[in-house]
């Protein structure tokens, strides 16, 4: 029984994570990209417009469930939850602290990686069920895009976990504890520069934000593959988004920063999950930066990009990082 | 009157430039075997800029054909004015050019003065120079902002807003209103600049050249930015005069057109500025010049400024002005290029015909040429990079 309650009470908490960054984010991002364009951004909902994403919520929640006739009932419902669920599930490895964790995966990046590579398949369901050329252009873009840019993902993720010798997500923090040199904290990030920047281009793409909106493209395909949703079906295809935008940053903090250590200073456990998390905002803060400023890829300079010298690359700096690590730990 | 001409050779027909692989309906399949797909894009979609209908014929993301519809905006301006008397006209007319309405306004008081044979006062053409070129900017600015959109930017849009908005402040105390102007009349313009109306002019052009350097940073030297306009949508010199296109589309390709300086009207004789050319005549051409223009614009607007005239705003015309029977014909250069009003009077208190040349038309026809060939986001990108206003294509 109490086994059962344990699990019950972890996924209790995942779901809540989960739900309360959708809406901290979404309201994040219109407040950055608001500050961006010089624009003032949601201020009428609640003391700074802090309801507006709750009020959106509640409006998506309550609207009527409309699908067109000509949709692929089947898929066309499915396709929502096909990728909302593996955007869930992503969360379960993300260790907040080295206690605060769903549950403790020794492979807990590769699990993430392997779940999020299911997004593609409910994307393109989504675009063909709909029955609308828009929908299902969106959706082809969406596929050959994440699929260029998995590859340059795990790969960039290698060397952090070469350095640390081990996909635990426990073990990879342990290993950036303390300093080199006495002053710099041994973050991956570090040795680690390159892999890094693959992993944040390739982390935008996989989170299809400008630059690599590419699905959505709005001046191009309206709304992409989410064209013909609407209520809280077009709620999960958003709110996968965003925590898709959550997991990126998390990952990348536990891989190259530290996780939930703070620099120099041994990490009380009490506060472990607030530097986590104020590590993981200050990733997706990034992140906005960039959807707000940078203008759009076009789909064949992207692919070429991804195959051409992203992998290339990552491949390089996976087989030297090796060789380096080898002679250093020697 | 005379009927049209033919301006071919006699005994030769004219050859009809039809792309290949004629649509409506899909052309065909490859060899491949995939079947093409025929995409409505607009009349409601966010980058058609207005009300334009898009036929695509797509091979997977390859434009194979594509094919404007325009008259989704048609208001029948041209048969209204013909009900409407000379000094009615502004009203109709600022609809035609919503984003710059001072060009069409000028266009046709100039006709008018032309058929009427009218002098208008000194102090009255700068003005007119005056207000159009802030028109320009204005309109410039509310392209290059879009053609950012078109290509995934949102910021420089937004900050563009900003400049636009100052301009549009200036043109509402000179004119009462922020588009729809009504304010240059045939004989002058409607009343003298307000007093206190250089303080805001200077603010503007203190911060100008210094706000839209801002926005090319962001834009034309930005890496995605010039990957996607560069070699995208080129125009040859050739076909931009084939298709009898003007403005800054046809400079983009090289040639040096300009009525301002061709054949200067208003101000412009006395005003010193440079005409900027493009080399290759593609997207990325196109952007440099009209951000170019828009730095001409502050510093003809300097001149202006400095230089502006004493005496009378408009010089004396009868309300119920009635033209000699005659067939005249007035061009201004607009943002989008040459803009022509073709009036025709049979001395009554309205315009026999009134015909507007309207340059975003001929632009838009090369788009059949243009947009084949290219990918979904070449396409949006080249036609944006046309600056099509429909409300003057559709009239």
């Amino acid at each position: 029984m109490s086994l059962f309650l344990a699990i019950l009470l972890r996924f209790v908490g995942l779901v809540a994570l989960l739900l309360v960054n959708g809406v901290v984010l979404i309201y994040m991002l219109r407040k950055v990209l608001a500050r961006l364009h010089l624009r003032i951004g949601p201020n009428r909902t609640g003391p700074w417009g802090l309801l507006q994403t709750t009020a959106d919520v509640a409006k998506l929640l309550t609207k009527e469930d409309l699908r067109a006739t000509p949709t692929d009932r089947l898929l066309f419902n499915t396709a929502p939850y096909l990728v909302f669920v593996p955007a869930f599930m992503a969360y379960i490895p993300i260790a907040l602290s080295p206690v605060l964790v769903a549950a403790h995966l020794d492979t807990g990046p590769l699990f993430v990686f392997a779940v999020l590579s299911m997004v593609p398949l409910g994307v393109v369901m989504a675009g063909w069920a709909s029955n609308s050329k828009w929908s299902l252009i969106g959706g082809m873009r969406a596929a050959g895009l994440q699929i260029a840019y998995e590859v340059p993902l795990l790969l960039s993720a290698l060397g952090p976990v070469m350095i640390a010798g081990s996909l635990d997500p426990l073990r990879i923090v342990a290993a950036q504890s303390g300093t080199w040199l006495g002053f710099i904290p041994r973050w991956f990030v570090l040795p680690q520069i390159v892999a890094f920047f693959i992993y944040a281009i390739a982390s935008q793409a996989e989170t299809q934000q400008t630059p690599f909106d590419m699905s959505e493209a709005e001046s191009e395909l309206i709304c992409g593959f989410s064209n013909e949703y609407g209520g809280m079906r077009f709620g999960f295809l958003y709110l996968a988004e965003f925590s898709n935008m959550f997991i990126a940053s998390a990952v990348g903090t536990l891989l190259f920063f530290g996780g939930w250590q703070l620099p120099w200073v041994a990490t009380p456990l009490w506060l472990a999950p607030i530097v986590f998390i104020v590590k993981v905002y200050i990733g997706i803060y990034f992140m906005m930066w960039a959807r707000g400023s940078l203008p759009r890829f076009r789909m064949d300079q992207l692919l070429g990009f991804a195959w051409k010298v992203l992998i290339p690359v990552s491949l390089v700096w996976v087989v030297l990082s090796g060789v380096v690590i080898r002679l250093v730990s020697r | 009157m005379t009927g049209v001409q033919s301006i071919l050779p006699e005994g030769t027909q004219p050859t009809p430039m039809l792309p290949k692989g004629l649509k409506r309906v899909p052309s065909g399949v490859d060899q491949l075997a995939t079947e093409h797909l025929i995409l409505n894009v607009g009349p409601q979609h966010p980058s058609t800029h207005g009300v334009l209908h898009m036929l695509v014929e797509l091979d997977g993301e390859e434009v194979i054909a594509a094919e404007a519809d325009i008259g989704f905006l048609h208001r029948g301006i041209e048969k209204l004015a013909e009900s409407r008397r000379y000094h009615q006209m502004g009203t109709i007319l600022d609809r035609a050019d919503y984003v710059s309405g001072f060009h069409t306004e000028t266009a046709f008081a100039l006709a008018t003065e032309k058929l009427a044979e009218i002098e208008v006062p000194r102090k009255a053409s700068w003005i007119r120079s005056l207000v159009m070129e802030l028109n320009r900017c204005a309109s410039h600015y509310v392209w290059l902002g879009p053609v950012g959109m078109d290509a995934g930017a949102m910021a420089p849009f937004l900050y563009l807003m900003r400049e636009r908005e100052m301009i549009l402040d200036v043109l509402e105390a000179i004119s009462g209103s922020r588009m729809m102007f009504n304010y240059v009349r045939p004989g002058g313009v409607v009343r003298d600049l307000p007093a206190g109306i250089d303080a805001p002019l200077r603010a503007w052009l203190a911060i100008a050249d210094k706000y839209l350097g801002e926005t090319e940073d962001l834009l034309g030297g930005n890496e995605i930015f010039r990957a996607r306009m560069k070699g995208v949508g080129v125009i040859a010199p050739e076909t931009a005069l084939a298709f009898g296109m003007s403005g800054a589309c046809l400079r983009s390709s090289g040639i040096d057109f300009d009525l301002r300086k061709a054949r200067p009207y208003c101000a412009y004789g006395e005003i010193d500025f440079d005409v900027p050319l493009g080399t290759v005549g593609d997207a990325f051409d196109r952007y440099k010049v009209r951000v170019e223009e828009i730095h001409q614009s502050v510093r003809i607007v300097r001149q202006l400024l400095d230089g502006m005239p004493e005496g009378e705003h408009t010089s004396k015309v009868a309300k119920a002005l009635r033209p000699p029977a005659g067939e005249v014909y007035a061009a201004v250069e607009s943002p989008r290029g040459e803009l022509g009003i073709h009036l025709i009077s049979d001395g009554g208190p309205t315009p026999y015909r009134l015909r507007l040349r309207s340059p975003a038309y001929y632009n838009l026809g090369v788009a059949d040429e243009l947009l084949a060939g290219g990918l979904i986001a070449d396409m949006i990108v080249s036609l944006g990079s046309l600056d099509i206003v429909l409300g003057e294509i559709d009239r």
